[in-house]
């Protein structure tokens, strides 16, 4: 019962913001970014429903705007993550020996980085911008991914059905392909439905910071940062942008949740 | 026992070396002449020329990390570009409001998550269940740093009871230190209660399940000795670890919850070094904080076997 | 007649969607008794136990009925003052039964704490005494030692220790030792009757296994389905069984075969000579830990269409030895011999012939089939390897093959749909579809139920003198393998002790440990006889 409530709640919120994203693309009320500074700060009223900013920008533009850069980065970072750790877990899994040892030992050592604190080294060097935080946040997040791909398949090969395949007389590779990767493919679903809320928290967190996507842009980082100094005179700011984040990782982490009991049977 | 110890021990130095070397090379892959960078455009190329020779820039890359590291062994991260302080004084300086706000954040949340996970656990589908688990859903769906804007909103604007901004040292005056960090130590036990917590109920739910539970209310213990004595030692082992996650996680994630409440921690030091280019402490910061992550980490697996004694036994 | 010790009566054990565990169930026990409650899985045995105790698993409630202990009805609020020196628990799983985290001193302790005037100093020499009764060598040094330090076997001893220390009236013994092997199964039962019977204590025995009813019980009640289905002295109902279910489960216990046909002598088709495995210790910092040899120098030889019967307890290195001869864990020493072609160092393609014709059946029907395939496609796979083989030969072959095991009409469907007797005809399917020559069968039945073993073993004994391949068997279990094997080849520590006819070795073992095999394990002829 809870297990439903999950999976429709879940899948409900994203929808949502991810249809918000969609509507974005093609339509928003005004211009996100056309400044108009006579009616900077105007509390929401008719025509601006969550009100204006100090540039006097409509905020649910804004808003729209920025659920689709957080949905667009998140996607394609879960994807370079997911990429880089299967291919390193995988080849670490599959070859052993001392290049299991080498990619694991510096694995670990990335590993060793509290992710943001890695992600920050790299815009550093990376310098700010959207597609900065994606490759920022993918190397920070790949690590994570190939413990979990070489876990599996550690522990896959010691299942008896590997066994059985190996002395059907079956290659390592076509055994790799055929019985170890597709059981690989429940643990990784639950660890990017994971790692998705956790690139929208980070990217979110970076651009608050002023390090994530650059403005004018919106986000609902810069967004949030922007409205910090005009917390007692413009509440509104800093209420929907942080709105939009908690819910789309609310709706990720009731997803996360489903499939978890949906695709895991030990819990 | 000392055997364990002594493994965990050896096998944190070759984790620190590499990690040393990553921030080296980070700093390294930075386009451009690093002593140029450091000094900035109004330098003359003969101060570049010296500072060049000075930091071995003209050694091979190895030979340059060796001397790096030997140096921050004994303490000299290298200097400020900005100010020319020494960076390490300088990050010690940071890393008390740091410490102070996140130990004691961690630990409150661990004090009110695991009986709280327990709890949940225990009555597991039951409504106290559901409201545990969904409290803690939520407060995993809300970021810290939103959640420090709500408070801040609440008990500072409104209702007037805590300053908004700004930071007294404890030296000066322990009253109204404490006001400045209450929001920003109750944000993060907030925060941190929702993984603490579901983790502390997963954990003993499986825990729950297994024979020892049922041999030991087949003694005749009470339910509270099941869970206190029985439950709560092998429930707490994976969270432990979690806390050793959360410990680093924060450390390094720290610098959003300084800038809403404006806090000279360490996070801020960060920031405030990667907009000014002065890569000497953004240097010295990572290196910092990752060596403090290892150290948290190689201090969970060392107190893990008082909770799971089968570790020590490979 | 003596006032019962304990009185159930129509109890009725239920979840919420109309599952009924326990249906009306009735029985009695009078003080001092031994009885046995037998059932497979899902007959309700273990839900009536632990219904009696208070301790159902999550889900499952009480729904009807009395509990009546010593003359009283049993409530929640009488239960937990009972539990310990009225009503002890001693669990299936060794493994999971004693807390790892805390010494075994203090585990032992805490009962007598709560239960008992006792303290500090006579708590410990009284769990010391007990520790000394059960058989553990340094009673002092357990105590402060946890619980992964020792074996199943030790650890069973441990808990039996841990609850007979509150002197229970009634002992509540849930599958007891079957997690362990036949040797040690034995043991702890003895030890476990010797101890009840000094303190007066009755025993519940659940089983499955109806070789241990009559060897250790007084009386039977046999559950099917949530309810009694028969009742009666345990060796008069294993004599003369009135259900035909009874008769089912007594049927199912081994018995010996006809005897071997005498085979002309052969060249051996899969042979092991001086054949030795070492598993390399973990690696450390400093140094290697110590290599632990798991077979130290075999030969064995399986002559075409023979039965093998492998034997010996855990750690004997049966498996290991068997896993070797089929080049699944690579050999130290020795050599491994194909029709007389050295093939321990072949390898690729070149096994090729060698894996076609040699195939294994594993234990655990659960981990032994890749969960994501369909029947049909885990039967299929192996013929991808068979030159030049047609789809329409393959699917027909498939589908031949898993008529012959009886599941033709189960190619759609996956394998967490099937039951474990089902699975482990699946994976007979799988080894038998090239038609091989040799098939390792690795505890091909100890993970089933009694019933199902026995449709098992002779579903393989059909096919093996339909088809004609030879076959080793290997087991903890001296008296199950009497039924098919021709040959009995016994291990113990790495190396054979005993090898011969298996009516040699039955009836006349010359190996201390055979023999000690041979009592361990209850065979029908001998227990009604």
């Amino acid at each position: 019962m809870t297990l439903r409530l999950n999976l429709v709640l879940g899948g409900l919120l994203l929808a949502a913001v991810a249809g918000t994203a969609a509507t974005a693309s093609v339509w928003t009320p005004f211009n996100p970014v056309a400044v108009n500074l006579r009616r900077r700060l105007a509390a929401p009223t008719d025509p601006y429903w969550l009100g204006t900013d100090e540039f006097g920008r409509d905020v649910l533009s804004r808003l729209m705007v920025g659920a689709s850069t957080g949905l667009t980065v998140a996607l394609v970072t879960v994807l370079v993550a997911m990429a880089l750790g299967i291919t390193i877990g995988l080849l670490a899994g599959f070859f052993r020996g001392w290049t299991d040892r080498a990619l694991m030992a510096l694995n670990d050592a990335l590993l060793a980085f509290p992710g943001i604190l890695f992600a920050l080294g790299l815009l550093t060097v990376i310098g700010p911008s959207k597609w900065g935080i994606v490759l920022a946040l993918g190397l920070a997040y790949a690590p994570a991914v190939a413990r979990v791909v070489r876990g599996s398949v550690l522990s896959l090969r010691e299942r008896e059905f590997v066994e059985a395949s190996r002395a059907l007389g079956n290659s390592e590779a076509y055994t790799l392909w055929r019985h170890v990767a597709p059981n690989c493919v429940s643990p990784l679903t639950v660890l990017a439905t994971s790692m998705f809320g956790w690139v929208i928290l980070s990217e979110s967190a970076l651009s608050f910071l002023g390090l994530g996507v650059p403005p004018p842009a919106p986000t609902w980082g810069n967004m949030l940062a922007a409205a910090r100094p005009y917390l007692e005179t413009a509440t509104w700011l800093s209420i929907a942008p942080g709105v939009m984040i908690a819910l789309s990782l609310l709706g990720t982490n009731l997803l996360g949740d489903a499939l978890r009991d949906i695709l895991d049977p030990r819990t | 026992m000392i055997g364990y110890a002594a493994r965990r021990l050896v096998a944190a130095i070759p984790t620190l070396l590499l990690v040393a070397a990553s921030v080296f090379l980070l700093m390294r892959l930075i386009p451009g002449d690093p002593a140029q960078l450091m000094l900035g455009d109004a330098a003359t190329p003969e101060e570049v020329e010296a500072l060049r020779r000075s930091m071995g820039l003209g050694e091979a890359l190895p030979l340059q990390f060796a001397h790096w590291a030997g140096a921050a062994l004994t303490g000299d991260l290298g200097r400020s570009i900005t100010n020319g302080l020494p960076v390490l004084p300088l990050i010690l300086e940071r890393f008390g409001v740091t410490a102070l706000i996140v130990l004691v954040a961690v630990g409150l949340a661990v004090l009110i998550a695991v009986p709280l996970g327990m709890l949940a656990a225990w009555k597991q589908n039951r409504p106290a269940d559901l409201a545990v688990v969904g409290f803690a859903t939520l407060m995993l769906s809300i970021p810290s740093f939103w959640l420090g804007l709500i408070l801040l909103l609440v008990f500072g604007v409104w209702l007037r009871w805590l300053p908004v901004v700004g930071f007294v040292p404890f030296s000066e005056d322990i009253g109204a230190a404490l006001a400045y960090v209450v929001l920003p130590i109750t944000t993060l036990v907030l925060i941190e209660i929702g993984a603490l917590t579901r983790m502390a109920r997963a954990a003993t739910i499986d825990v729950l399940r297994l024979d020892y539970i049922s041999h030991a209310r087949a003694k005749g213990l009470s339910e509270f000795t099941v869970l206190r004595r029985h439950a709560l030692p092998n429930a707490f082992a994976p969270t432990l670890t979690l806390i050793g996650l959360v410990l680093g996680n924060l450390l390094g994630g720290i610098a959003v919850i300084e800038t809403v409440f404006t806090l000279p921690g360490l996070g801020r030091l960060l920031v405030e070094a990667i907009f000014q280019r002065d890569y000497p402490v953004v240097q010295g910061v990572m290196l910092f904080v990752a060596a403090i992550y290892v150290a948290v980490n190689l201090f969970v697996d060392l107190a893990y076997p008082v909770f799971d004694p089968r570790v020590t036994a490979e | 007649m003596i006032a019962p010790l304990l009185a159930v009566s129509d109890l009725r054990v239920g979840a919420k969607p109309d599952i009924r565990a326990v249906d009306g169930v009735s029985f009695s026990m009078a003080p001092g008794e031994i009885l046995a409650l037998v059932g497979e899985s899902g007959s309700g045995k273990t839900a009536t136990a632990r219904a009696v105790i208070g301790l159902l698993p999550p889900g499952l409630a009480v729904t009807g009925g009395r509990i009546a202990f010593a003359g009283a009805p049993l409530t929640p609020a009488t239960l937990r003052p009972l539990r310990g020196p009225g009503i002890g628990m001693v669990f299936q799983e060794p493994m999971t039964s004693l807390n790892p985290a805390l010494p075994i001193g203090v585990q032992m302790a805490e009962g007598l704490a709560l239960h008992t005037r006792l303290r500090g100093a006579e708590i410990a020499a009284a769990c010391r005494a007990m520790l000394d009764r059960v058989g553990i060598a340094d009673p002092t040094a357990c105590l402060r030692a946890f619980p992964h330090e020792f074996s199943g076997g030790m650890r069973q001893r441990i808990m039996l220790a841990s609850v007979m220390l509150l002197r229970p009236r009634l002992l509540i013994a849930d599958e007891p030792t079957t997690a362990l092997d036949t040797l040690t199964q034995a043991e702890v039962l003895d030890l476990m009757v010797g101890l009840t019977r000094e303190q007066g204590s009755a025993v519940l025995l659940i089983t499955h296994n109806l070789g241990l009813v009559a060897r250790y019980a007084d009386r039977a009640l046999v559950m099917r389905r949530g309810r009694v289905i028969e009742e009666g002295a345990a060796r008069a109902l294993l004599a003369a069984p009135r259900e035909p279910y009874t008769r089912a489960l007594v049927d199912a216990l081994p018995r010996r075969g006809p005897p071997a046909i005498p085979r002309p002598p052969s060249e051996p088709l899969l042979r092991a000579e001086a054949l030795a495995v070492d598993f390399a210790g973990r690696r450390r910092f400093f140094a290697r830990g110590r290599a632990v040899q798991a077979v130290r120098g075999v030969d064995l030889a399986v002559h075409a269409g023979e039965s093998v019967a492998l034997v010996g307890g855990s750690g004997s290195g049966k498996t290991t030895l068997g896993r070797a001869m089929l080049r699944l864990v690579p050999a130290s020493g020795g050599r491994v011999l194909f029709r007389g072609q050295d093939i321990t160092a072949v390898r690729g393609a070149a096994l090729l012939p060698f894996r076609l014709a040699c195939q294994i059946v594993f234990q655990d029907p659960y981990s032994s089939l890749d969960p994501r395939m369909r029947i049909a496609e885990i039967v299929d796979e192996p013929l991808r390897l068979v030159p030049g083989l047609g789809a329409a030969e393959r699917a027909r072959r498939t589908d031949a093959m898993l008529d012959a095991v009886g599941l033709a009409e189960f190619g759609r469907r996956h394998p967490h749909e099937l039951s474990g007797g089902q699975r482990q005809r699946v994976a007979i399917a799988r080894a038998l579809v090239r038609e091989p020559a040799f098939v390792m069968a690795d505890e091909p039945v100890s993970a089933l139920d009694m019933t199902i073993q026995k449709q098992i073993l002779t579903l393989l004994r059909d096919l093996q003198r339909a088809r004609g391949f030879a076959c080793l068997f290997i087991s903890h279990d001296l008296a199950a393998v009497g039924e098919i094997a021709d040959r009995v080849v016994v291990m113990q520590e790495g190396r054979i002790v005993e090898e011969g006819s298996r009516d040699a070795v039955f009836d006349a073992p010359r190996h201390a440990y055979t023999r000690a095999l041979l009592d361990a394990a209850p065979r029908l002829e001998a227990l009604v006889a």
